[in-house]
């Protein structure tokens, strides 16, 4: 860090239990959820989001059902963080407005609102509703990679525009690389930037949340996201832990305590895990091909189902251009699969 | 032709409104005589010119204050301009179709429930989503209880108006509504999805209903696949995909969990094409809907011939005599 220079602040949203809902198809419990939010809490974490990995209102039979209904686990978070704040995802065409009033009531005060980057314009009464009834307010523009910076940056400001005031570029595929990410969040700075802040959301499809995320700070991004023990979709979201630790290192200030994160990480998050988020043949397969990281899941049962490959199933969601949401087509994915093997067999 | 056909005005020149105006040229029941809008510029509104309506920028005002008013108003504006209307139409006795959400008079969904309300003053097309998949509940409903259905439709980012997106949340309240109260499921959901892949992706609706672990699956594949047919006679473009499939589930709700069978229904509806691109059949399937609707009220109106398909040649005498 040289002389003058202000040190880099950045807010950090922990995501391990709404991306790692995906990761646990849907069935966290409320003491999962207490003694996760307190463990994260008590080392700092300023921002913990609590939803359905779909958003408000995703327990359905096209993304899994929640074991425990989400305003519940809500309710627990908001209960059990002293300092934290706790906010909720939703997208709409699967959640209504409805559902950020309720979360608003349970005492949830960051509403995060998420479109595929192409289609910012349908969460225009999402964000006007969400700043009437007193809320921070998020914007996510998924599957970033798959636009250009300036267009990401038209989208911004229709979110901007609407009351949105921090707009994430979102990394769903895991599918940036380094300066990828750094030119998506200086151009969203440039458009944005004297009236909202920009954010970055990684995932480790190809290895590189860290990495990502510390270009994404320098680009100018003040919001970062990661989950404890990468507890998210696909290969997992940026650990919070080692980011921390990063940051330590190069300067950047996120007011997390790394040893009681990495504790945290060991001690508390991975036991509520059904298994690491590794980056495997299957989570690669997304990073490599542009595809949706809470698809991962839904490919395995899939290929169980109709005895297909998951990784092929994967790799035509990509062809297909299927955005976040699509999961549905996954199962017609199998079945053309399915039909091809079995023409293919003498 | 033989009878006098109903006559109709389409209020909304947009794309909605043009490609209807195309189905309803074809119609052997109506006769769209005035386009109305309020943009100069509407294409919709030249179209109309160049296939003999008259057109007018006034809106409805101009229209309800001609000597000679339409047996029938499509309406295709938006839901807070229908609701103006829908009272004025009323009272000057014209049958309001509708195809914005508004939603002031009973849904219609074709195959379902057509001849329930021929004899109403104003009916409501639900959402293109609805119309897609409100079918396909009814198909399974009425073989076994359906405890919830969910629906997702995929529509391509083009097909998508500034109306459908300044409105994401009424299409899913409507269609959820539609799925209940038409479709005959107990619980329902929908949820909508923008792909903005090019080219364009052709509509898509996958449909998953809730039924009893020990319903005759044969029987719904059955009723399923005779409700695509009936949907193709309006319809030419509604294809299911895959066969229907069923999967034993725990449907997990806030009252516990049970032990279901869920069918999964896939099916693509690609329009005709008559001013709306092909892969946007969302729309196509609504100004198909009206065209039926209009079709079946017209036929409920006109004196001569009304119990049959097409006039006799003695009634066609008649009716030119006059």
């Amino acid at each position: 860090m040289s002389i003058g220079q202000e040190q880099l602040k950045v807010r950090i949203t922990d995501t391990s239990l709404r991306d790692g809902s995906h990761a646990k198809r849907h069935q966290f419990t409320e003491a999962e959820v207490i003694s996760i939010v307190s463990a994260l809490d008590a080392a700092g974490v300023p921002v913990i989001e609590v939803t359905h990995g779909d958003g408000l209102g995703g327990s359905s039979f096209t993304y899994g059902f929640s074991h425990t209904p989400e305003q519940t686990l809500i309710q627990a978070a908001v209960r059990t963080a002293r300092t934290a704040r706790i906010a909720f995802l939703m997208l709409p065409g699967v959640g209504v407005t409805d559902d950020i009033l309720a979360a608003a009531d349970n005492g949830a005060s960051i509403c995060r609102i998420a479109t595929h980057c192409t289609e910012a314009d349908i969460s225009v009464q999402h964000f006007g509703l969400a700043r009437e009834r007193g809320l921070e307010t998020v914007g996510f523009l998924m599957m970033a990679h798959s636009q250009p910076p300036e267009a990401l940056a038209k989208q911004a400001r229709i979110m901007v525009d609407a009351g949105c005031q921090c707009v994430y570029v979102v990394d769903s595929a895991g599918a940036l690389i380094l300066e990828q990410v750094g030119d998506r969040v200086a151009a969203l700075v440039a458009e944005v930037g004297d009236d909202a802040q920009v954010g970055f959301h990684g995932h480790e499809n190809l290895g590189l949340g860290v990495a990502n995320s510390v270009l994404a700070a320098r680009a100018g991004a003040r919001q970062i996201d990661g989950s404890t023990r990468r507890f998210g979709a696909g290969a997992g979201n940026t650990p919070v832990e080692a980011f921390v630790g990063v940051c330590d290192k190069i300067g950047i200030h996120t007011g997390i305590d790394f040893f009681a994160i990495v504790d945290a990480a060991e001690d508390v998050v991975r036991p509520a895990m059904p298994e690491e988020c590794l980056l495997d043949r299957m989570a690669l397969m997304m990073g490599y091909a542009g595809v949706y990281s809470s698809f991962l899941k839904h490919a395995y049962r899939q290929a169980e189902r109709y005895g297909v490959s998951g990784a092929q199933i994967l790799v035509r969601a990509g062809e297909r251009k299927l955005v976040g949401g699509q999961e549905d087509q996954l199962i017609d994915i199998a079945l053309e699969l399915q039909r091809e093997q079995n023409l293919a067999l003498p | 032709m033989s009878d006098r056909k109903a006559t109709a005005a389409i209020v909304g020149s947009g794309n909605i409104g043009t490609d209807l105006m195309y189905k309803l040229l074809r119609s052997d029941w109506v006769e769209p005589r005035w386009m109305v809008g309020i943009d100069p510029q509407s294409e919709g509104l030249r179209r109309a010119a160049e296939c003999g309506l008259q057109t007018t920028v006034q809106g409805a005002d101009w229209l309800l204050g001609q000597d000679e008013l339409p047996d029938l108003v499509f309406e295709a504006t938006s839901a807070q301009v229908h609701r103006t209307n829908a009272p004025r139409y009323a009272e000057a006795g014209i049958r309001a179709i509708d195809l914005t959400p508004a939603a002031i008079g009973p849904y219609v969904i074709p195959p379902v429930n057509l001849g329930e309300h021929l004899g109403a003053p104003n009916v409501n097309l639900i959402t293109c989503g609805g119309q897609a998949t409100i079918p396909m509940v009814a198909a399974v409903s009425r073989v076994a209880p359906v405890s919830y259905a969910e629906i997702v439709a995929t529509v391509a980012s083009r097909s998508a108006g500034p109306g459908t997106r300044a409105n994401i949340d009424e299409f899913t309240r409507t269609t959820s509504r539609g799925i209940e109260v038409i479709g005959g499921a107990q619980r329902g959901k929908a949820i909508i999805v923008l792909n903005p892949a090019d080219p364009p992706m052709i509509m898509r609706d996958t449909i998953f209903c809730a039924v009893p672990a020990d319903a005759d699956l044969d029987a719904i594949a059955a009723s399923i696949r005779q409700m695509v047919a009936e949907v193709a006679t309006y319809v030419p473009g509604y294809r299911l995909l895959n066969d229907p499939q069923f999967d034993q589930t725990t449907v997990v709700t806030g009252a516990g969990s049970t032990t279901m069978a869920r069918v999964s229904i896939f099916v693509e509806v690609e329009g005709a094409g008559d001013f709306l691109a092909p892969y946007a059949g969302n729309l196509d399937i609504m100004t198909a809907a009206a065209t039926a609707v209009g079709d079946a009220m017209a036929r409920s109106l006109t004196t001569v011939g009304a119990t049959t398909v097409g006039a006799t040649a003695v009634g066609a005498t008649e009716e030119e005599a006059r």
